[in-house]
């Protein structure tokens, strides 16, 4: 059913070596003809939505973030009937490896295979360095539609519960670890958007008390793959305190950037229950009489 | 507010964009972002003359200068944008106001409407997210060139 897990000595010190696969792993599928069976589906995700059409990996398809994975109307994710259409438009079958990639390292890419997580997609894995390792390698780029055979993918139930959090469940949540990957800025309080990004409307700056700041790009070394895991541990380990076992609560400004971190977390470093809060600082910036720390402290469990 | 107000450029490119499907709408807002005009050398080299749309999702700059317009009653305002490959939804944008707008007079530029953008028929395919980058940088012309002509009266 899925492709044998990839074998080298970077992945292999990893909790879920099986989560990666590098750009020689898929030029080499690729070559072998991979995609041709549908068991293999290499998917572009990034955030802007045209950038697939610019050229992409050859064979890919892309699926958005934004029009493709999030409800047009409620502010939550599709359902499992739109998924499952979605992912049979995309040649997508409940069996099929996924692989995504994308721009940013991976920024949007991680987010999506959060959201084929949510729905219980079993083997979804990201391509280390995304896009522009890709790129960067000078390795074959089209901008030759992908036609796939539709898949056949059942109508899941949606399982938010072991890798989402909602504010309620932030609130229970004070006394364990929480981190916030935004930028410096956003930490402190003295912005509530990202630098040169949209401002999408919060009311109040600073973090969640007692979150530790580690900033989602962090993680990701200059060409964009994941850090080693030696380099991660002293990071999540050192840096932000956590401890194996933790229960660990991720969040940003929308919850993309914090699912790059959940990736980390989870696949890399091998933590358990590690949950993306996706409602992130535009619904906690906004809500009434929610805890907030301002500064570069971490601040202290509300009373 | 329909095409009948806005410079006649303008309009053919919304008829344009009216006329086709979504699908196709974003085809040809990638063939505009592949006819963004490169930058004059001498703005090049002198990154700080542009002005930073911060309400884009991907970095553009802009800016805009005056032609004096010995045909015409009013001098032009050309307009100038730089946005990298990657952010070809950004660069589409800026490719219609520069094909739309690019020459006009600034009473022209200040005369178009500020939801133009909405014209388009592009907010559901790029989401609504995305088309207030492209509202943010009209209003930014509209901004420099009401600036630009206040200090010329």
């Amino acid at each position: 059913m899925s492709y044998a897990v990839e074998q080298n000595e970077k992945f292999a010190a990893y909790a879920s070596p099986e989560r990666l696969v590098s750009t020689e792993w898929l030029a080499a599928a690729l070559q072998s003809g991979a995609l041709s069976d549908g068991n293999l589906v290499v998917v572009e995700s990034d955030e802007d939505v045209l950038l697939y059409e610019t050229g992409h990996i050859p064979g890919s398809v892309k699926i958005d973030w934004h029009t493709d994975l999030n409800d047009d109307v409620t502010r939550d994710y599709v359902d499992g009937e739109a998924f499952a259409a979605l992912a049979a438009a995309k040649g997508i079958s409940r069996d099929t490896t996924v692989v995504i990639y994308g721009d940013k390292s991976n920024w949007w890419a991680a987010y999506a295979l959060w959201v084929f997580t949510l729905f219980g997609h079993e083997d979804v894995r990201l391509l280390d360095g995304g896009r522009d390792k890709w790129i960067a390698e000078g390795r074959d780029l089209t901008t030759e539609r992908t036609s796939p055979a539709p898949g056949d993918y059942p109508v899941m139930e949606r399982n938010d519960a072991p890798i989402r959090a909602f504010k309620d469940d932030v609130l229970a949540h004070f006394g364990k670890p929480l981190i916030d990957v935004r930028s410096p800025e956003e930490y402190t309080g003295q912005r509530t958007h990202m630098p040169a990004y949209p401002e999408e409307g919060a009311l109040r700056g600073g973090h969640i008390p007692t979150a530790a700041s580690i900033p989602w790009a962090r993680a990701a070394a200059p060409d964009g793959t994941y850090r080693s895991r030696e380099e991660l541990e002293a990071l999540y380990l050192g840096e932000a305190g956590l401890t194996a076992g933790d229960d660990v609560v991720a969040y940003c400004r929308i919850g993309e950037r914090s699912s790059h971190t959940w990736f980390a977390l989870k696949y890399l470093l091998g933590f358990d229950t590690v949950r993306n809060y996706d409602g992130s600082w535009t619904e906690w910036g906004n809500a009434v009489r929610v805890p907030i720390a301002k500064g570069t402290e971490r601040g202290t469990v509300p009373a | 507010m329909s095409t009948h107000d806005l410079p006649a450029a303008l309009a053919e490119i919304v008829d344009d964009f009216q006329a086709l499907t979504e699908p196709d709408r974003l085809q040809l807002l990638l063939e505009f972002s592949r006819e963004l005009p490169e930058l004059p050398d001498r703005l090049k080299d002198h990154p700080e003359l542009l002005e930073q749309v911060v309400e884009c999702q991907s970095p553009l700059f802009l800016t805009i200068e005056t032609e004096k317009n010995d045909a015409g009653p009013a001098d032009a305002v050309r307009l100038y944008f730089k946005a990298p490959p990657e952010a070809p939804t950004t660069r589409g944008f800026a490719g219609v106001l520069h094909e739309g707008l690019d020459g006009l007079s600034a009473a022209e530029i200040l005369a178009v409407p500020d939801d133009m953008p909405e014209l388009l028929g592009l907010t559901r395919a790029i989401t609504p997210l995305r088309m207030r980058g492209m509202t943010a940088m009209l209003g930014r012309i509209k901004r420099k060139v009401a600036a630009t002509s206040r200090l010329a009266s």
